[in-house]
């Protein structure tokens, strides 16, 4: 277990170190937040009959969405994508550890590390400044918490596959791209998934993206009550199981069959 | 003039005959960039869905909007793969060797790459454009086709200048700061919806400061030949997307002010 344990720290104590790409970061993510409320303003400003989610929960759920932005594994990780494509993996091949969860211990710093920098001061302007609430009560903040645990789980495992792919498509751009966007679109980070179409529900409700982002947000603002947080947390956690079995699977055969680019 | 266009037209054609090498790539890519944007529209059409209209505004003046501004972003991406990574050319140094060339910097930055796979969501910007258009029924006459293809070349130019200011700051700061992004990006997210459901502000910012209404919202609405809840004529609208021509050759004149201030790393 050491030797995980510090990679995760060595590797989040030196993502801290990017401050300036943080605060880049996260003047992006408030004006993307601005615009996202603005149009759904303007989509309830109108609105006839009542929705699945008010409007001041669709724009928690936004604010929420863009300080947690950075915990989505939206991005592959390019220090491995570059030792993919020069060759230098096999030297990650002969450390005496397991690959899998070193590489998933990276993955997860990944994620942790910049959400640590970016949430806390957007969790701030947002609440003070452009409509944020607190957690609907100490139970639902204790849920999210627990489902935001399950989501960086989660997403560990998903960009930890994605890593794992490049050994076969050494460019990966295409496989890349495609889950990126899956990503996005189905992990309510384009529109809350509950104003999506009835019928489709029970897609999302399968699908692994929703554990991302959806419910844990819903559980914060008690759009999901706190009793629910253990299916929420299972499903996340199944699917994790399930990615992380894949991902072994896939780097198993990948190792077995994977040639080393000279140079 | 002349001759930086011909040798433009060769930088470009290298380009394209070096990415078709890999043409099953070419294709893969492409159409994974256009199923990318389209699934993005997969989110402004179950939101149509559910709220039936956008204040006044129906799913196919939306995606009029969409298709016009995602045409001319696509368009501006493809061609400005140079000015994009600009900022490592700063930090390795490579930026010397332009330098030493008896052409233009700006000429040879911009041959630089020409990414093919954009095509991908031009193609899907198409399609929802003509899908738009025939769910509106719009009469097209010569003027308003020159009206929409000078709209997407003033788009372009827009979001072209925007990519050439970001890469002018790599001349102060070495580092590249996704700042401009936020109005290249968030630019495109913006002109997907009309202009006047934004709050003043806003609007103001997107006229005044960044000219991206006037390559997206207002000549649209003088092909829709829809009154403008915001008041504009008719002879602005189809005047409008000059500026974000004039918009680009300001960026340019910025860009050269940079060049003289440009001090090597010396890696």
């Amino acid at each position: 277990m050491r030797p995980y344990l510090s990679v995760l720290s060595a590797r989040i104590r030196m993502l801290l170190q990017y401050r300036a790409a943080a605060l880049a970061g996260m003047s992006t993510q408030l004006f993307w937040g601005l615009i996202r409320v603005m149009i759904f303003e303007a989509f309830y400003r109108t609105a006839t009959q009542a929705q699945p989610m008010t409007y001041a929960e669709v724009v928690n759920y936004v604010w929420l969405g863009q300080a947690l932005f950075a915990l989505l594994p939206w991005q592959p990780d390019d220090d491995v994508r570059t030792m993919v494509r020069t060759g230098t993996v096999a030297y990650e091949l002969v450390r005496p550890v397991d690959l899998y969860t070193f590489w998933y211990s990276r993955a997860l710093a990944n994620r942790i590390a910049p959400a640590l920098l970016r949430s806390v001061p957007l969790f701030c302007v947002a609440f003070l400044f452009f409509g944020l609430q607190a957690p609907a009560s100490p139970g639902a903040a204790a849920a999210w918490a627990l489902a935001t645990v399950g989501a960086i789980l989660l997403g560990g495992a998903l960009s930890n596959l994605v890593n794992i792919s490049l050994m076969w498509t050494i460019a990966g751009e295409g496989s890349m791209q495609m889950l990126s966007i899956c990503i996005f679109v189905f992990s309510g980070m384009v529109i809350p998934l509950p104003l999506f179409p009835d019928e489709i529900q029970p897609i999302l409700d399968f699908l692994p993206f929703r554990g991302l982002a959806d419910t844990p947000f819903r559980l914060y603002m008690g759009h999901i009550p706190a009793s629910q947080v253990w299916s929420v947390v299972g499903h996340q956690l199944a699917w994790t199981l399930i990615l992380v079995s894949l991902g072994r699977f896939f780097l198993y055969r990948g190792t077995r069959r994977l040639v080393v680019q000279g140079g | 003039m002349l001759d930086g266009l011909r040798l433009y037209g060769r930088y470009i054609g290298i380009s394209f005959r070096s990415q078709m090498q890999y043409r099953a790539s070419f294709i893969m890519l492409s159409v994974g960039h256009g199923a990318m944007t389209g699934l993005e529209f997969l989110g402004i059409w179950a939101l149509f869905d559910r709220f039936t209209a956008l204040d006044t505004w129906s799913l196919p003046e939306v995606a009029f909007f969409y298709g016009l501004i995602n045409i001319a972003f696509a368009l501006c991406d493809a061609f400005s793969r140079g000015f994009d990574l600009f900022a490592s050319t700063v930090k390795s140094g490579d930026f010397d060797r332009l330098l030493l060339r008896p052409r233009s910097t700006a000429l040879q930055l911009a041959g630089q790459e020409l990414t093919l796979k954009r095509i991908g969501r031009i193609t899907q910007g198409l399609v929802v454009l003509l899908w738009a258009s025939h769910a509106l029924e719009l009469a097209w006459t010569p003027d308003k086709l020159l009206l929409v293809l000078l709209t997407i070349l003033g788009g372009a130019c827009l979001f072209y200048g925007l990519i050439v200011l970001q890469a002018t700051l790599a001349f102060w700061t070495t580092e590249s700061l996704e700042i401009v992004n936020t109005v290249t990006y968030g630019g495109v997210e913006t002109a997907q919806y009309p202009l006047a459901i934004y709050r003043e502000w806003f609007r103001r910012f997107f006229t005044y400061v960044i000219p991206l209404a006037c390559v997206g919202y207002y000549p649209a609405l003088g092909i829709l030949e829809r009154p403008d809840p915001l008041g504009s004529g008719p002879l602005f609208q189809w005047l409008a997307p000059v500026v974000g021509l004039l918009f680009f050759a300001v960026c340019l004149r910025v860009w050269q002010v940079g060049v003289r201030h440009y001090r090597s790393t010396g890696s």
